[in-house]
């Protein structure tokens, strides 16, 4: 059999043994509704329960202030749109970044279609906000600021702690959507300070179709969905029962293996840049390399296509992604490495890798002596060179 | 592989015509870097017979794939059949393209064009197939915007 690599695990990780063995029997067993009276419903409500103190100890938080919701998208959603018009009396201007993930970005220019004024903070060349003209961005109006942990593209790590300060010290809501950090960096939510933040299953071993939204106790956030009395009357609609009991056993996992997770694959990413950068002339390493996501490579290889390498590593058994998964099918260059300042040629020429907890040397070895016959070949094909310029 | 089918990817792994001829009659470039695929071609003809072409494209797969076959198709051709050849004979011969990646076959239509144009004006060739084609005017366009908004 041909060789499989995976090295795709921000956009989504497979489900962990032991978490999916403690999913199944809530399939056919313990399928009760959690909000039945009799026994098994009562047994789901509890695993639900269960979960949640899953989840909110892999944060910091109290069990009562996370609520499951089907995705990262739906938390974004509803964090950053309820937030928002909960809080027009005070004012319409709500401070987020360029780089967001699209469920941040369309939930701002849907803001905007509503009459919201939205500011889109820039980053410097490393992926970093600049916390001065996030305190200049703040007006009377501005109720909400929201600023992403960690970038699904570079792996930048934003300041969250100081723009949880500066937001507290104007009196203004703070949503972070922490769906690449989760797992991947220590999150204390009240060490650090933060309102309302994102998280999902899928991107930590865990099941896809749960995600999670953490609300500070004191909040105020309207529902956005509207029914039964699920989520503490907070969200409706029966529960994700399997996905929530999943969620909560990769959230487990994820806690109680964060040290060595960190470390294994920070060491592996690191090993593949250190072989890329020995073995592949004219590359740039894209996004911070120190407030950087532990797995995260994002690579520009100079005079070639990204699309067209990603196309034959996919024929060599490679998994890797252009930009983010969810961009891959358009062709407008990636929004996060247009905001570090890169040229668009360069960007056209970016593959993103990601390393995770299956990762293993041979895996980078064979993924490294890939690229280096697959750039060589593209770069043969290619109308521009080092020696002709671009 | 889902995205493109088996003869897009033969075309695009071991693609035909790549190189530069080393005293071209014709030369064209189509595309650039900024908007993710440019396209070069260069022609050697003998008594109107395009009996030599070289191409080197930066861009995806289906670019590649649409240079290779496109610069198999007017291989041997005389000038005017070469431009009776459209976009669509090209996505034709590939076997289809998918929708986003349509642009691609009209990049090596066009640079196949700009080549043309090169040598009829080297050689001060007129052909009916070329009228109403303008180089320059495409590369204004691409100043403007990559044309990526009709195609995604």
């Amino acid at each position: 059999m041909k060789k499989q690599v995976y090295l795709d695990y921000s956009a989504t990780t497979p489900v962990k043994d032991a978490v999916l063995k403690k999913m199944l029997p809530y399939f056919t067993q313990s399928f009760g509704n959690p909000s039945s009276l009799y026994t098994i419903g009562q047994e789901s409500k509890q695993a639900i329960e269960e979960a949640r103190e899953q989840v909110a100890a892999l944060i910091g938080a109290n069990p009562k202030e996370i609520f499951f919701t089907s995705s990262g998208t739906e938390a974004d959603n509803w964090a950053v749109i309820e937030a928002a018009e909960a809080n027009v009396k005070k004012g319409k201007h709500v401070i987020t970044t360029a780089i967001e993930h699209h469920a941040l970005l369309h939930s701002g220019a849907y803001l905007e279609k509503k009459g919201f004024q939205v500011t889109y903070l820039g980053v410097d060349s490393e992926g970093m906000i600049r916390l001065e003209e996030l305190e200049n961005a703040i007006t009377e109006g501005t109720t909400l600021i929201s600023v992403m942990f960690a970038n699904n593209e570079i792996g930048a790590i934003q300041p969250v702690k100081e723009i949880a300060e500066i937001a507290k010290r104007h009196k203004i809501l703070f949503h972070t959507d922490a769906v690449q950090a989760l797992g991947n960096v220590p999150i204390d939510v009240r060490e650090l300070g933060v309102d309302l933040l994102s998280v999902s299953g899928h991107k930590i071993y865990g099941p896809k179709g749960i995600g999670a939204l953490f609300v500070r106790k004191g909040v105020v956030l309207p529902s956005h969905l509207h029914g039964g009395a699920q989520e503490n009357k907070k969200r409706a609609g029966t529960e994700n029962l399997p996905g929530i009991v999943g969620f909560g056993a990769a959230a487990e996992l994820a806690r109680t293996g964060i040290g060595e997770h960190i470390s294994r694959v920070s060491g592996l990413r690191d090993y593949f840049l250190e072989q890329v950068e020995a073995r592949i002339q004219d590359i740039r390493i894209n996004g911070s390399r120190e407030r950087r996501l532990p797995g995260n490579a994002n690579i520009t290889f100079e005079f070639i296509e990204g699309e067209a390498l990603l196309l034959l590593l996919d024929l060599d058994g490679i998994a890797v992604s252009t930009g983010s998964a969810c961009s891959s099918a358009s062709l407008t260059p990636s929004h996060v490495l247009t905001a570090l300042g890169i040229p668009a040629e360069m960007i056209h020429g970016s593959l993103r890798f990601t390393v995770g907890d299956f990762t293993t040397k041979e895996d980078l070895d064979y993924t490294v002596e890939c690229l280096v016959k697959n750039v060589e070949k593209l770069r043969g094909i290619s109308s521009v060179s080092k020696e002709k310029g671009w | 592989m889902a995205l493109y089918n088996d003869k897009v990817i033969e075309h695009f792994t071991n693609p035909h015509n790549v190189g530069e001829l080393l005293s071209p009659d014709g030369e064209g470039t189509y595309g650039s870097p900024v908007c993710g695929d440019m396209m070069k071609i260069s022609i050697q003809v003998v008594d109107d017979v395009i009996v030599d072409t070289k191409f080197k494209t930066f861009g995806c797969g289906s670019a590649i794939a649409s240079s290779s076959v496109a610069t198999d198709m007017i291989k041997g051709k005389t000038i005017e059949d070469a431009l009776k050849i459209t976009n669509q004979d090209v996505l034709d011969e590939l076997g289809g393209l998918p929708s986003i990646k349509i642009h691609c076959s009209v990049l090596a239509d066009h640079a196949i064009r700009s080549a043309i144009y090169d040598y009829a004006k080297k050689h001060g060739k007129y052909y009916a197939g070329l009228e109403g084609f303008d180089p320059n005017a495409d590369e204004d366009d691409q100043q403007h915007g990559c044309d990526m908004e009709t195609h995604s």
